[in-house]
């Protein structure tokens, strides 16, 4: 009998709600801002769908629909990669640590 | 590029992503941890373009879509004070929202692509998926827009009830469980399109009714949203990356909820109900009888803390609002100078967003080993000898153990009042959020500071 390939899709699914439940635990409380920034950033990896849809097909498919919605998405995924990262990456280089003699 | 090899690109992304959150477990970590980050989003963006292997038209258009979103972000990125973190937070989760929903449109009308059949014959798990993504991203769209608004101050931040509000919500959640269903026996586009509308509407339903000083809730849950509606894409795409992403930031945002709700001794589902200290909490307070308050000057209040040993300050939202965290640090530096000990106490609702205040104290250069949470310090306050308390309120107040009348009873907060003097600025007696009166205003140790936080910080430093 075959397993269904939801099934394994599942599997990671429900293993990572476990590892991130473990890692986000051990995050400090003094870090949450720049790990909600950066959790944004990285749920943007819906990035990945947006050009799927965009590139289907070729030529001038490029404007049906469905590419257009892909298109969009793009910007409004790529508008929180780059903004994400860069604002974590601002705030984690603020974080400093107490200076001898200050 | 074979599949096999696509989906193990895939994974080595999640796995990155996976270690970009184990860094933040520490301040020295958590750079390397952002790095990680962006490795496994260009890991992820640059197979999925190797795979497709168009570098036609569409190629160029991408580039140029991709360019685009990238200079809009890194602008707003480098250009937002720090004071305006929360609503930046709530304005990109709306994009990563609107971004699933838009992915998941695409998916419906050209389900070929994604091998999820045809216009029409979807496959049924793959429908359920993309409509449950879709709903979710609509949700967290136009829940954190309306988040924005709030925290921008351009809605109100005062929840917005009315009767019958929370029976509507229950009626269109019901609602839209029943348009899946019905979706996946007709495969109707238009079925398509209002769910997606109708989910709309329950984002702005369910984040108008909850209060400003809730946000930190708000906020988070809304995290934990985008990354549902992530995860539900990943499904309908059959891509791990986005799963294990989706799952990752889910139960982020659902942990830092608790870690909130906790914070103010509520239940997830109080806050969401919203309505806390509405109208008729403040009206009773405003008509009590007038107790005497001791006020002080920036010259009492240097003249304290310059003789003190330890000093312990309580940041609160009122700081952010004022841009007092420049003014602040140099305070302390002068105070540090003569000798003071000096720490910072931040409770874990304080401010608009998990961790405000202590982004907010590191960009005025205040060393992270310095500030301390509710936990780590709240003992030490019976040893110390003053306590600045500056734009904090509700997580001050000693009502919280001694009323179970009281709305915020049973809420952990600082224990400000054990400090030998008290130091609270504040521009009037106005209640803080939860709209009842702060009994530590009244109290023998407490010196009042009427004045902007930022303008009596700064008298004090020239006073020291």
């Amino acid at each position: 009998m075959e397993i269904d390939p939801f099934i394994f899709r599942l599997s990671i699914f429900i293993l990572a709600i476990f590892v991130g439940y473990y890692v986000v635990w051990s995050v400090t409380p003094s870090l949450h801002t720049p790990l909600m920034s950066v959790t944004n950033a990285i749920s943007s990896v819906i990035i990945v769908g947006a050009i799927v849809a965009a590139l289907a097909g070729d030529g001038d498919k490029i404007f049906d629909t469905a590419n257009i919605f892909g298109f969009l998405a793009i910007v409004l995924a790529a508008v929180n990669i780059f903004g994400g990262f860069l604002v974590t990456h601002r705030m984690l280089a603020m974080y400093k640590k107490k200076k001898k003699d200050k | 590029m074979s599949a096999n090899l696509l989906a193990i690109f895939y994974l080595i992304s999640g796995v990155l992503f996976i270690l970009a959150l184990r860094g933040l477990s520490s301040p020295e970590t958590s750079r390397q941890g952002n790095l990680f980050g962006i490795i496994g989003m260009a890991i992820a963006i640059g197979v999925t373009i190797i795979s497709i292997g168009n570098f036609s038209t569409g190629f160029i258009i991408l580039l140029i879509f991709l360019v685009i979103g990238g200079s809009i972000g890194a602008f707003i990125a480098f250009k937002i004070p720090m004071t305006a973190m929360p609503e930046l937070v709530a304005g990109f989760h709306s994009l990563v929202g609107l971004a699933a929903v838009f992915v998941a449109i695409s998916a419906f009308l050209n389900p070929e692509v994604f091998n999820l059949g045809f216009p029409g014959k979807i496959k049924i798990a793959s429908l359920i998926e993309m409509s449950l993504g879709a709903a979710i991203g609509a949700i967290t769209f136009t829940g954190s827009i309306i988040a924005f608004l709030k925290l921008r101050g351009i809605m109100s931040g005062s929840p917005i009830t009315f009767a019958g509000q929370h029976f509507l919500n229950l009626a269109i959640g019901i609602s839209i469980i029943g348009l899946i269903v019905y979706l996946c026996n007709t495969q109707n586009e238009y079925l398509f399109w209002s769910l997606i509308i109708i989910s709309f509407l329950v984002g702005v339903l369910l984040i108008i009714p909850i209060g400003g000083a809730d946000m930190p809730v708000v906020i988070s849950m809304l995290n934990s949203y985008s990354g549902w509606a992530a995860a539900g894409i990943g499904f309908t795409l059959e891509n791990s990356a986005l799963i294990i992403t989706g799952a990752l930031v889910g139960s982020s945002g659902a942990i830092l909820s608790y870690i909130m709700c906790k914070g103010m001794n509520r239940s997830f589902f109080n806050v969401i109900l919203g309505g806390w200290g509405a109208t008729e909490e403040s009206s009773k307070s405003s008509a009590k009888e007038q107790k005497p308050v001791k006020n002080g000057n920036a010259d009492d209040a240097a003249f304290l803390m310059k003789n003190a040993s330890s000093v312990i300050i309580v940041p609160g939202y009122g700081m952010a609002v004022a841009q007092a965290q420049h003014a602040l640090r140099e305070m302390v530096d002068s105070l540090k100078k003569n000798g003071v000990k000096v720490s910072y106490a931040i409770h874990p609702v304080a401010g608009r967003m998990p961790g405000h205040m202590n982004v907010l104290l590191a960009e005025a250069n205040v060393p992270y080993d310095e500030v301390f949470e509710l936990e780590d310090i709240n003992n030490d306050f019976a040893n110390c000898d003053v306590a600045y308390v500056i734009g904090a309120n509700d997580v001050t107040n000693p009502v919280a153990k001694s009323d179970p009348q009281s709305p915020i009873y049973g809420m952990p907060i600082l224990d400000v009042e054990k400090s030998k003097s008290v130091l609270f600025v504040k521009r009037s007696l106005s209640p803080g959020y939860a709209g009842i009166d702060n009994d530590l205003f009244y109290r023998e140790n407490t010196l009042m500071l009427f004045a902007d936080a930022k303008k009596m910080t700064e008298d004090i430093t020239k006073n020291l």
